[in-house]
């Protein structure tokens, strides 16, 4: 008697969100099985693979990732740099220097690099705020307007700030809307119900539902997004449906495990190394979790990330 | 599974006794069909009874015991398939590939490197893999240089002579023969029943390891593990997960209720980040031993983090010790933080703290494991929790009399003051990521 697996296949799916245009862009989302369960049903739209810059430069990149950008002088070089990356499929520009408890760059400034990277790159591209509520309501506000007809992914809204962005991103330009909770299931859907109510169609709405590095509660991140994709995809709740996509370099490379250097840490061995170790192993949890797409920094994770997901799929 | 409580009572002696624990036989079988309780405790079910029982109250997934002594682990017995259903219970293991042409001893000497100690746990990779590679006489010179070794042996032997003479060398340390297929599961069953070891089973595809599993289960034997590798990472990923799913569905099916061994070094061969971005993926999705090259920082570092986490009972938090953390080389002339005892919040907090590059310590005092919001509701983050933490731990360790608040608990501000005579207490911040700030404008002003 041979084994008689039963197909896990859903009646309901998650929306395809589609980013960028022309010949690149990218359609995350769109699956009706739970992570990589190819073997339950086919999965159009592979995770997607983006590199996370900043606009702050390479100044406070880890050294494997200086040397990648070697030689690029402006944010445009970058930029190209970026998209050129083996195995990315998309570019995330983080306006860092925002950050009021930073260097506080003006909106006006960060808008200048928005610009150059706009037009440097036709790879599809996502553009990230520094974290601080109100600065970014402003910045994504007018990120949106810069970026018109690109079709980006402005991240994020948050519950203090989704109507000035959402009614910008969403409605004004034309972009679509990243809709940020704190690793909760009834936040990251309140958030997309609120969004909704404003008129954002949910077809442009991706969720990050929050994330952290593993080993630090992870086992949240790892709930939320299994309770996300089990009620959006068994009980058919469309005010869960949308594609998530989680930032990851940023966390990974400022832990402990990433940061301390070997004259600190001897036994711990190569630093890099360990950041590489710490960027995949999330990266790869969170795919495996449920997002479906990962913003990542290091080349070799990058690579090794999108390699990943071909085999798997 | 199926059975009800009240099918379970039909079949206890309904005399109330008292003897199992329970105060009625009514509630011990609701405890029984909860799978709170084994049907073994009482003491007057039946012969026949027990066996009925047995049978149809058996967790759906076994629980496997390996190797001996401190190297002695439980794989499987999960009841879920997601960890927030209930819990997972039987962390994955790692085990370090070995081959006959390796210098083991190194590669060994390289692995042990690692014990890391994190919130209270101390680890390493728990299990060595030995692949056989036709040559009988060099695989158990191989098996020699693994045995002894404080870690839990899997043997790769397909050749039941082979097998035979290895286990000769190892059996008393309990290892995994991972050993039968299609081909000559007869003969390997013999010779881990003879050697009392838990035999591991593979198949070419998963219908194989299916009809494969289920032969030996006629023989009698029930010590398995399924090797769930297949030819490449995607078919590893298939058969691992189904075989998980198929014992947890709704109607169990039993025959693939056993854990699973997971190959990288076969799949991924030479692969650092890969095989660690695979072990991330296995760790989630239902490897009981994971099998890689080598274990260094740069993999126990996530990996073991990882565990941790997910491992993690979801109804009991993680906690660290109450005590005195100094941080970026703090003493006892250095300002005083203090915090909950939530593991999370510790590891947020203590994150922040050293990016800031200021010298001081975090004192941890006991908040039940909750953050600091949630404890405070709960009357367990107080002014006088605090301020006996301080008198009693940290005045007579520290000189520093300034202590620095949680921002989320201003309102405790007045009132520690009150009771700690000769302290000054500062707010905090409210979220852990404006610590950094913070602190250096402290720093700068000369504050701290």
């Amino acid at each position: 008697m041979p084994f008689n697996g039963k197909s896990g296949k859903f009646n309901a799916s998650i929306s395809a969100v589609e980013v960028g245009c022309g010949d690149k862009a990218i359609k995350i989302g769109g699956e009706n099985v739970l992570p990589f369960y190819t073997f339950d049903a086919p999965i159009e739209n592979s995770p997607k693979v983006g590199v996370m810059i900043s606009d702050l430069g390479l100044e406070n990149e880890p050294a494997g990732v200086k040397a990648y950008y070697e030689g690029c002088t402006t944010m445009a070089d970058i930029a190209r740099k970026a998209a050129a990356m083996p195995g990315a499929d998309f570019v995330c520009l983080k306006l860092e220097g925002a950050d009021p408890n930073g260097e506080n760059k003006s909106t006006e400034d960060c808008m200048a690099v928005v610009k150059e990277v706009v037009d440097a790159i036709d790879a599809p591209l996502v553009i990230a705020g520094c974290k601080n509520g109100a600065k970014d309501d402003e910045l994504l506000r007018k990120a949106s307007e810069v970026a018109q007809g690109k079709n980006v992914i402005i991240l994020a809204a948050k519950e203090e700030n989704y109507k000035g962005i959402g009614a910008a991103a969403g409605l004004a330009y034309n972009q679509k809307v990243g809709a940020e909770s704190a690793v909760d299931i009834n936040l990251a859907k309140q958030l997309n119900v609120l969004l909704s109510q404003l008129g954002v169609a949910p077809a442009n709405i991706v969720m990050h539902v929050g994330t952290a590095t593993a080993g630090y509660g992870f086992e949240y991140v790892v709930s939320t997004m299994d309770r996300i994709k089990a009620a959006a995809l068994s009980q058919d709740d469309k005010q869960l449906q949308m594609p998530i996509i989680t930032p990851v370099g940023d966390e990974t490379w400022n832990v402990k495990e990433s940061m301390a250097s070997e004259e600190d840490m001897p036994e711990w061995g190569s630093q890099e190394a360990r950041g590489i170790g710490m960027e995949v192993s999330t990266a790869a949890s969170v795919l495996a979790s449920g997002s479906n797409a990962v913003i990542l920094k290091h080349p070799t994770s990058v690579a090794t990330i999108s390699k990943m997901i071909k085999e798997l799929m | 599974m199926a059975l009800k409580g009240l099918d379970i009572f039909k079949l206890t002696p309904k005399t109330n006794c008292k003897e199992c624990g329970s105060p009625t036989c009514m509630a011990f079988s609701m405890k029984v069909a909860q799978g709170a309780v084994d049907i073994s405790k009482c003491p007057h079910m039946s012969a026949e009874a027990m066996a009925t029982l047995s049978e149809a109250t058996a967790p759906p997934m076994k629980s496997i015991k390996v190797g001996t002594g401190e190297a002695e682990y439980t794989l499987g017995g999960e009841t879920v398939l997601a960890r927030h259903e209930k819990t997972f219970v039987s962390k994955t293991r790692f085990a370090v590939n070995v081959t006959p042409d390796m210098d083991i001893d190194a590669v060994l000497a390289e692995a042990n490197k690692v014990e890391y100690d994190r919130i209270g746990e101390k680890m390493h990779a728990e299990m060595v893999y030995v692949a056989c590679n036709g040559d009988a006489a060099a695989f158990a010179e191989a098996v020699k240089k693994v045995t002894g070794k404080g870690k839990t042996i899997i043997l790769d032997c397909k050749d039941p002579e082979s097998a035979k003479a290895a286990l000769e060398i190892c059996k008393a340390e309990k290892p995994i023969l991972n050993g039968a297929n299609a081909s000559n599961y007869e003969a390997m069953v013999e010779i881990a029943k003879a050697a009392e070891v838990v035999l591991g089973v593979s198949g070419a595809d998963i219908n194989e390891l299916y009809d494969t599993t289920a032969a030996i289960e006629k023989l009698g034997y029930k010590e398995l593990v399924l090797d769930t590798t297949g030819a490449n990472v995607k078919d590893t990923f298939a058969t691992t997960v189904q075989v998980r799913r198929a014992c947890l569905a709704k109607d169990p099916d039993r025959t693939f209720g056993y854990p699973s061994i997971v190959n990288l070094s076969k799949v991924a061969p030479n692969d650092e980040p890969m095989q660690i971005a695979l072990a991330s993926v296995f760790v989630l999705k239902y490897g009981s031993i994971v099998v890689m090259d080598t274990m260094n920082y740069a993999r126990a570092l996530p990996l073991f983090g990882l565990r941790q986490n997910v491992f993690t009972d979801p109804q009991k938090p993680m906690k660290v010790e109450p005590g005195i953390y100094p941080i970026n080389g703090g003493d006892e002339n250095s300002v005083v933080l203090t915090t909950v005892d939530f593991a999370l919040t510790y590891f947020v907090v203590s994150g922040e703290l050293e990016r800031s590059g200021v010298p001081c310590n975090l004192a941890i005092s006991d908040a039940g494991g909750l953050s600091v919001l949630t404890s405070w509701a709960a009357g367990k983050l107080s002014s006088t929790s605090v301020s006996k933490f301080i008198k009693e731990e940290v005045e007579p360790k520290i000189k520093c009399r300034k202590l620095i608040i949680p921002g989320k608990v201003a309102v405790l501000k007045g009132d520690i003051e009150a009771k700690l005579e000769g302290w000054e207490v500062i707010v905090a911040p409210n979220e852990a990521v404006q610590l950094v700030k913070f602190l250096k404008d402290m720093q700068a002003n000369g504050e701290i």
